[in-house]
């Protein structure tokens, strides 16, 4: 590979290492995004089968061109930027939206050593970026000047920031474990252990250990992304469409995007702090990126799942159950996990 | 150490040109025909009745002072869930470093318990 790449390296000369890093950033995005639009495709199929429909199979074979359908109409629709609105900053809502939730993936590892940023807080730097995807919604609201955007942002400011805390205290779980902020370390760490040696290494992964904070990390998630049954931030019934009411064309279009991509992005970082990332479930088989997708892909289907069997939360039970559940279960599994690793009982030695 | 992230650098770059470019083609090959009535802002056919940027609620606020509260703390926990393992493999320090950090969260659940009885964490 690095002898083939060399007449190309010594063609661009001193800009190959920014070259180079642009082409590994286009071969994460542009999946990514295939990955994007086909999951909303799947969510529309599975719910479709769920409720007894067979979803969209009009446009192509099986329904299969749909997203670039619904793509390519969002393309040749109307951007429009309200009266009211603050401009610039009803411009730079989507942006901040999409940016953040594509970062991220910066540091996920998607098999031993194939990460674009191997950095060593890895961890620390996902938990900053998330947090930065607040701020799209809380801009967006608040830019478009109408009543149904702001109430919506309000909620969601309130419900992301709540679920971010007892997110926070199961990576802290985690990390006591794995002893490394490191995606790559973490994966690793899980690869040992009794079980794993009996070639059963599915049970030697986080899961089971903190199988409340795995428990609890999904359900965060899928809060966190707004999704259902945590949706009330566009709860149609209530506030329309939330924060994205004022909002058409493609910049419509990038919290869609933005939206699916977190999802992505959360159940593949469930995936890699508590289901081994790319490590096979039993001994005979071997490692590779096809385990960490198939895990992905089983965690999508559960939002998908949750999506289509759960009514919607009210509000003030979604915040009880983020400040008076959450946070107390949290708290104390960081003080069980830690006293089981002083125990002579600690399988992490 | 610091050029592993150079890649996050570029790709934040990109990221902030994802949101740029879509917006700019979708201005480019989309129609543009704006009218004073699509324009206004969406209140299910109603005049807006008054400013958007109204009141609310004072325990959104209360929650965003909880969320920076717990949220350094998590930030604090950080460095000691990092190290902990080392000090106990070393042996001897473990049971202190357990104890300061339960200290630490002795301090916060006191806080938290005072916020819980105050209703502070009720949503009505």
């Amino acid at each position: 590979m690095e002898a083939m790449l060399e007449p190309v390296a010594q063609f661009f000369g001193p800009t190959w290492p920014l070259v180079w890093t642009l082409v590994k950033i286009v071969a994460i995005i542009a999946p990514l995004m295939i990955c994007v639009a086909y999951l909303t495709l799947a969510e529309r199929k599975v719910i479709g089968y769920m409720q007894v429909r067979i979803g969209p199979n009009r446009v192509g074979p099986l329904g299969l061109l749909q997203p670039i359908a619904d793509g390519m109409k969002l393309l040749f629709k109307e951007i429009i930027v309200p009266s009211g609105a603050s401009k610039g900053l009803f411009i730079l809502g989507p942006i901040l939206a999409i940016a953040p939730s594509l970062v991220a993936w910066a540091v996920v590892p998607f098999d031993e050593g194939l990460v674009l940023a191997n950095v060593n807080a890895g961890l620390l730097f996902l938990l900053a970026v998330t947090s930065m995807e607040v701020y799209g919604v809380i801009v967006a609201g608040w830019a478009s000047n109408s009543k149904y955007p702001f109430l919506g942002s309000m909620r969601a400011a309130a419900q992301m920031v709540s679920y971010e805390v007892s997110m926070g205290f199961a990576l802290i779980c985690v990390l006591l474990i794995s002893a490394s902020l490191n995606l790559t370390d973490i994966v690793l760490s899980q690869g040992s252990g009794r079980f794993h040696d009996m070639g059963l290494s599915f049970l030697s992964w986080n899961w089971l250990p903190l199988l409340p904070m795995f428990v609890v990390f999904v359900i965060s998630g899928i809060a966190e992304t707004n999704r259902a049954p945590f949706d009330v931030v566009e709860g149609e019934a209530e506030v329309v469409a939330g924060h994205m009411v004022e909002y058409s064309g493609m910049s419509f279009a990038l919290f869609f995007l933005a939206e699916y991509a977190n999802m992505i992005l959360v159940s593949i970082l469930t995936s890699v702090l508590f289901l081994g990332g790319w490590l096979s479930p039993v001994g005979f088989l071997p490692d590779g990126f096809h385990w960490l997708a198939l895990k992905t892909a089983a965690i999508l289907f559960i939002f998908l799942w949750a999506r289509a069997t759960f009514p919607r939360f009210r509000y003030d039970h979604i915040m009880r159950l983020g400040w008076k559940v959450f946070i107390p279960v949290t708290l104390v599994w960081v003080i069980v996990v830690a006293v089981w690793m002083m125990s002579p009982l600690s399988i992490w030695r | 150490m610091l050029e592993s992230y150079f890649p996050v650098l570029v790709f934040i770059l990109v990221g902030l040109g994802f949101g740029i470019v879509p917006i700019l083609l979708g201005r480019l090959v989309a129609p543009w025909r704006p009218d004073s009535e699509k324009l206004s802002p969406y209140e299910c056919g109603f005049e807006a009745f008054e400013d958007a940027r109204m009141k609310f609620d004072v325990r959104y606020y209360l929650i965003a002072i909880l969320f920076i509260l717990f949220d350094l703390e998590i930030a604090f926990l950080f460095p000691w869930a990092t190290v902990f393992q080392d000090f106990i493999a070393a042996g001897e320090h473990a049971w202190f470093v357990f104890g300061a950090v339960m200290v630490f969260l002795a301090v916060l659940v006191i806080g938290y318990i005072v916020e819980w009885k105050n209703g502070a964490l009720d949503w009505e």
